[in-house]
């Protein structure tokens, strides 16, 4: 199953960061520095595979990509392809490029709410759902359906301005 | 609330983020997020808060739970939002929440009613993210309550919600296998769903549920063999194709099933071959998930039972992955090779030179995979080369597990494969000084264990070289700087048992020696203690013997100061030493005989030398003894309460009792099942009685009476009478459980440990008629034909060259084998030797020239895709362009444009794995492989080194069959 996926810049700072399974928020923290680490120690054009058993037990593989400023990381155990993960990954960009037209990294800073609904259309529970964006995409855009309407009652618009992106 | 900002976020959200990313450092960012929280903790109390304004505080907590801070202030805010109506807050609440509680926080029991409604909705949407939190927050005592709820969902109109529901269902198996055991006839049911996405979401729960009980499923590969077929033939709807591959995930996923269901069942796995034949056929290898689909067949053929045809397109497949330029797929090869070869070792052999190049790639995952490879592969031929390229590589890194690994995987081929025992003391001994202190402490005593009994049975000359070839070596390495502890251990133990043994040092050489060794080391402890221990073997050896013992000032010095110690170990060995000295020579043979670590001592554990002493007290009148688990009242009260108030804190809840509150007379409890807690109302009598049923694990059973007592008790929080009435039942059953449990666990524990060692020893026997198939396999080896079974294109050039190699050293080795036993060992094989015998140096001459055409032939082939990829390089470089987002000089107004050359995610996306793979990469490897080539006596050396790694047992050595064979 997948244990984990996340978003961070550059410099290390978490964009999204969602784990399939509990660990407790400083855990978490340090898990990320450490990954962070891992990452800067690896140089370019090498394999985007990580073997990553010391810090998530055993079996634990590590697969990650870089675009442009934001690195994208996905953790799971054998039960899962590697190079199917790769192709799920950009699954999961291109599927956000299409709902933020061109997806920048501030996108996902303002809208991660957003940026969840996405992964779990695409995730659950650590399980592939859903591989097709354009599916996930219809998913997502009936939900901020659904919400625009239900703010509309709440008459409250502006709530929803990430919608008309 | 102020203006909006064109993300929908408050402007002072945007501040926050502004802020955060200008931030210069850690502190500073910190000092930020402090303030933040400072600010929610008190507006999020206000009352009134308009519930928008309530969602982006939730937002923002979260925000600042993502960057480390805890924000648990709020958690009871997020649970509340999940309660609205409202479809948006709803989502936001459940997403809060999923991200903040786990499973077993306190919290989860006011969801789960909410959750309980939600999943009954008639907006499928809210029926989503109800099932969304229900993977994430329910636990198994929850299940129950949600189960009935997600199986109607099963049959949900919308295909979106059944996907959802089978994830629900696979998750509750993951958390508690028997809570959905009764449901796996749905599992098997939605395999049938219409819609594919359904099918393919319940191939996730069977897998799991296949890979737990094979057996029981076997009648699905028909089933699943038709699917795949029908999936490969392109038979599902176009929207399901994923860059031009039929559903790739599902494939996938259905390979992964077969290579379960066909694994040592040769029945089933005839069913597979047609279908994984057609699919690696009609592969597309160009791009990413395609060769994922092959990896995945490829994994498959490796596991179910061998069929020669498909084999030989699996290894065809692992060809062109290994001499593929991305990294990606030689990972991949390397990993599918090192399966397949488990079938047929010769697949590797046409390999050897893309997995020494792999194993001298700067890429570290790319090495690893490829020393694991190599550790696959290892035999008593090869075992020298690959175990001293391994310990190279472990003095290389720092990283401390993977240290580990690699140290006792070489200790572990050193046990299994050894040629010599010189050889093999020397590898542990490197193994220690570069690892000592992270190999298990167990290794250290097998070592010294074998030092002992030494590997023959009978030939006790050997042992005795042996173990006076470690003194040596001991002598020689005790001096080195930084040693770990473990391994000084083991030197003070050999020192002292066998320093003096062979006559060759005298006994105040060795315990100079000792001292310094003690002296250098004077913070630990264990050294101290195993120093002077070897100090009283040495001085009571030569008592023994009949010689005067005269103790070195230095050691006498070492030994006072032990006398005064603050540990008590160290002062009782210190003190049991001076004693043995003081004793004549008959006394001191009998305590410390000469070479008797190996011998069983007898204990008494009945003490039944003690019995007349205990019968006369007996007669005298004394009460007999009663066990310690038989007593009762005798406890500690504290320790006791300790107990208790952990019992409590354990999460016992019920949330029926929430549903159907009944009133109740506390004082009254209830009849429970058990009979254990009926009668007791009184808390001292009660705990005696509960004591003598459970000694030790009476975790919690007091938990009703210490309701009771203590009214301000954890579950007090959950307040009603009701909960306090009906809990007895609950925490009463759980001491039972745990009680079960830790004794289960301890069962099962100590059987795999056994079944662990039996394994061990069996594959040990196993490894040891191994070298006798080499044998024979070594001198039926003529020439090097099988090498030439199947030559790839790529290799062909240097394929002849290395067959030439082979050959005459075949024809040499061939001779030399029939006269292995009595022939005079050779000296082991060297990494880099090339100037064995002069017959092979002759053959080789010609090699450098044939290798270079090899390698100009294998440019030929990589220039291709490294010119036609060429043209997208700078397009790469663009992707850089524009990387300063959260630069210090951002500004809002910057910020909200959205046009203004901002680096374009999509535009490296579209290319991105290819170029990755080919751009710059080919161009690298195409320069360094040109400079590998004309390096004649680069590919001299690699020659050699594939000879020795390589599945041709080239070079033997007549010592290890004796070594191992006894």
């Amino acid at each position: 199953m997948i244990k984990g996926v996340i978003l961070m810049n550059d410099k290390g700072k978490p964009r999204l960061v969602k784990f399939y399974d509990y660990h407790p928020a400083e855990k978490q923290q340090e898990l990320i520095r450490r990954l962070y680490a891992v990452l800067s120690s690896r140089a370019e054009n090498v394999s985007n595979f990580v073997k990553v058993d010391s810090l998530f037990g055993s079996d634990a593989r590590l697969v990650y990509k870089t675009y442009a400023t934001l690195h994208i990381l996905f953790i799971f155990d054998s039960s899962e392809n590697e190079l199917a993960m790769l192709d799920l990954m950009q699954v999961f960009v291109e599927t956000m490029d299409k709902c933020f037209s061109n997806v920048r990294e501030l996108d996902i800073v303002f809208n991660f709410n957003k940026v969840h609904a996405i992964l779990d259309e695409i995730i659950l529970g650590g399980q592939v759902l859903e591989t097709s964006s354009s599916e996930v995409v219809k998913a997502v855009e009936e939900i901020s359906k659904m919400e625009r309407a239900a703010n509309s009652i709440m008459a409250v618009p502006s709530i929803t301005g990430w919608q008309s992106r | 609330m102020g203006s909006q900002g064109g993300f929908g976020q408050s402007k002072e959200f945007l501040d926050l983020i502004k802020s955060i990313g200008e931030a210069r450092s850690k502190a500073e960012e910190d000092r930020i997020v402090i303030n933040e929280i400072d600010i929610l903790k008190k507006r999020i109390i206000e009352p009134d808060i308009p519930k928008r304004k309530m969602k982006e505080y939730i937002m923002r907590l979260v925000y600042v739970e993502m960057l480390g801070h805890d924000a648990s202030f709020g958690y009871i805010h997020a649970v509340k939002m999940t309660h609205d109506d409202n479809l948006h807050l709803k989502r936001t609440g459940y997403l809060a929440v999923t991200l903040f509680l786990n499973e077993d926080h306190d919290l989860i029991i006011l969801i789960v009613n909410t959750i309980q409604k939600d999943l009954k909705s008639d907006n499928y949407l809210v029926v989503c993210a109800a099932l969304n939190a229900v993977c994430k927050l329910i636990n198994e005592e929850t299940i129950p309550a949600v189960l009935p709820q997600v199986v109607d969902l099963l049959g949900h109109t919308k295909e979106a919600v059944r996907k959802k529901a089978v994830m629900a269902l696979h998750r509750f198996h993951q958390k508690s296998p028997s809570s959905v055991s009764h449901l796996v006839a749905n599992f098997r049911k939605r395999l049938c769903d219409n819609d594919p996405g359904v099918m393919g979401s319940t191939l996730c729960p069977l897998y799991d549920i296949i890979l737990a009980d094979v057996n029981s499923y076997k009648d699905l590969v028909v089933s699943f063999v038709s699917i795949l077929k029908q999936v490969a033939e392109r038979r599902l709807p176009k929207s399901y194709d994923y860059h031009q591959m039929p559903a790739p995930f599902i494939q996938i996923k259905l390979l992964k099933i077969l290579a379960v269901l066909g694994s040592g069942d040769k029945k089933a796995s005839e069913q597979m071959y047609t279908i994984v034949g057609d699919i690696m056929r009609k592969s597309d290898s160009s791009s990413n998930i395609g060769n994922a689909i092959l990896y995945e067949c490829i994994c498959c053929v490796s596991s179910i039972h061998p069929n020669p045809k498909v084999l030989e397109s699996a290894a065809d497949a692992v060809a062109k992955f290994l001499k593929n330029d991305s990294h990606n797929l030689k990972y991949l090869g390397i990993d599918a090779l090192g399966r397949l070869i488990k079938i047929s070792a010769e697949i590797a052999e046409q390999h050897q030179l893309a997995v020494i190049d792999c194993l001298e790639d700067p890429d570290d995952t790319l090495k690893r995979k490829t020393f694991e490879l190599l550790y696959k592969m290892t035999k008593p031929s090869n075992v020298e080369v690959i175990v001293d390229r391994m310990i190279d590589y472990m003095m290389s890194i720092n990283d401390n597990h993977y240290k580990t690994e690699i140290a006792s995987r070489c200790v572990e081929l050193a046990e299994q494969f050894a040629p010599s025992n010189q050889w093999f003391i020397q590898t542990m001994n490197k193994v220690f000084e570069h690892a000592g202190d992270l190999v298990n402490l167990k290794v250290a005593h097998n070592l010294m264990r074998l030092i002992a009994e030494g590997f023959g049975e009978e030939d006790d000359t050997a042992d005795s070289q042996l173990r006076s070839s470690a003194v040596e070596s001991y002598l020689r390495i005790m001096g080195e700087p930084k040693l770990p502890s473990a391994f000084l251990q083991v030197i003070c133990w050999v020192l002292g048992e066998y320093g003096t043994a062979d006559g060759k040092y005298s006994a105040s050489y060795i315990t100079g020696k000792i001292s310094d060794i003690a002296e250098a080391h004077s913070t630990d402890d264990k050294v101290k203690a195993y120093a002077v221990s070897a100090l009283m073997k040495v001085y009571s050896f030569e008592i023994a013997a009949g010689r005067k013992v005269d103790i070195l000032p230095e050691c006498q010095s070492f030994i006072e100061e032990l006398l005064a110690s603050n540990s008590t170990d160290l002062q009782q060995r210190a003190y049991e030493l001076q004693s043995v000295v003081g004793l004549d020579a008959r006394a001191v043979e009998s305590i410390m005989p000469m070479d008797a670590s190996c011998e069983d001592i007898e204990v008494d554990r009945e003490l039944s030398f003690l019995n007349g002493y205990v019968q006369e007290s007996l007669n005298k009148g004394a009460q007999p003894y009663i066990p310690e688990n038989e007593r009762s009242g005798a406890i500690s009260i504290s320790n006791f309460s300790i107990e208790e108030q952990h019992g409590s804190s354990g999460h016992s809840l019920r949330f029926e009792a929430y549903e159907l509150p009944k009133p109740s007379v506390p004082s009254r409890p209830p009849a429970v099942s058990s009979t254990e807690l009926v009668p007791v109302p009184e808390p001292t009598y009660h705990r005696e009685f509960h004591e003598a049923v459970a000694p030790k694990l009476s975790v919690s059973g007091t938990g009703s009476s210490e309701i009771k007592l203590r009214l301000d008790g954890v579950q007090k929080k959950w307040g009603k009478q009701t909960y306090s009435s009906s809990s007895p039942s609950t925490s009463d059953s759980d001491p039972h459980k745990t009680r079960n449990g830790a004794t289960q666990r301890d069962v099962p524990s100590s059987l795999s440990s056994k079944a662990r060692d039996v394994s061990y020893d069996s594959r040990r026997q196993q490894e040891e008629i191994n070298p006798e198939k080499q044998k024979l396999a070594a001198s039926l080896f003529g020439g090097a034909s099988k090498s030439e079974k199947r030559p790839v294109a790529g290799h062909k050039a240097s394929r002849p060259n290395t067959h030439t190699t082979d050959k005459s050293h075949a024809e040499k080795s061939g001779p030399s084998d029939v006269g292995a036993v009595k022939a005079s060992p050779q000296p082991p094989p060297d990494l880099l030797d090339m100037g064995e015998p002069t017959s092979i140096s002759n053959a080789t001459s010609v090699d450098p020239f044939r290798q270079l055409e090899g390698l100009l032939d294998l440019n030929e082939g990589t220039t291709a895709p490294g010119s036609s990829s060429a043209p997208k390089a700078p397009d790469f470089m663009s992707l850089y362009g524009d990387t300063s987002f959260t630069g210090q000089n951002m500004e809002t107004a910057n910020l909200l444009s959205t046009g203004s050359g901002d680096a374009n995610l999509i535009s490296g996306i579209s290319h991105a794995p290819d170029r990755n793979g080919h751009g710059t990469g080919s161009a690298v490897t195409l320069t360094t492989q040109l400079s590998k080539g004309p390096n004649t006596k680069e590919a001299l050396e690699k020659d050699a080194l594939v000879r020795q790694m390589g599945v041709t047992p080239a070079t033997q050595n007549p010592n290890l069959f004796k070594d191992l064979l006894g």
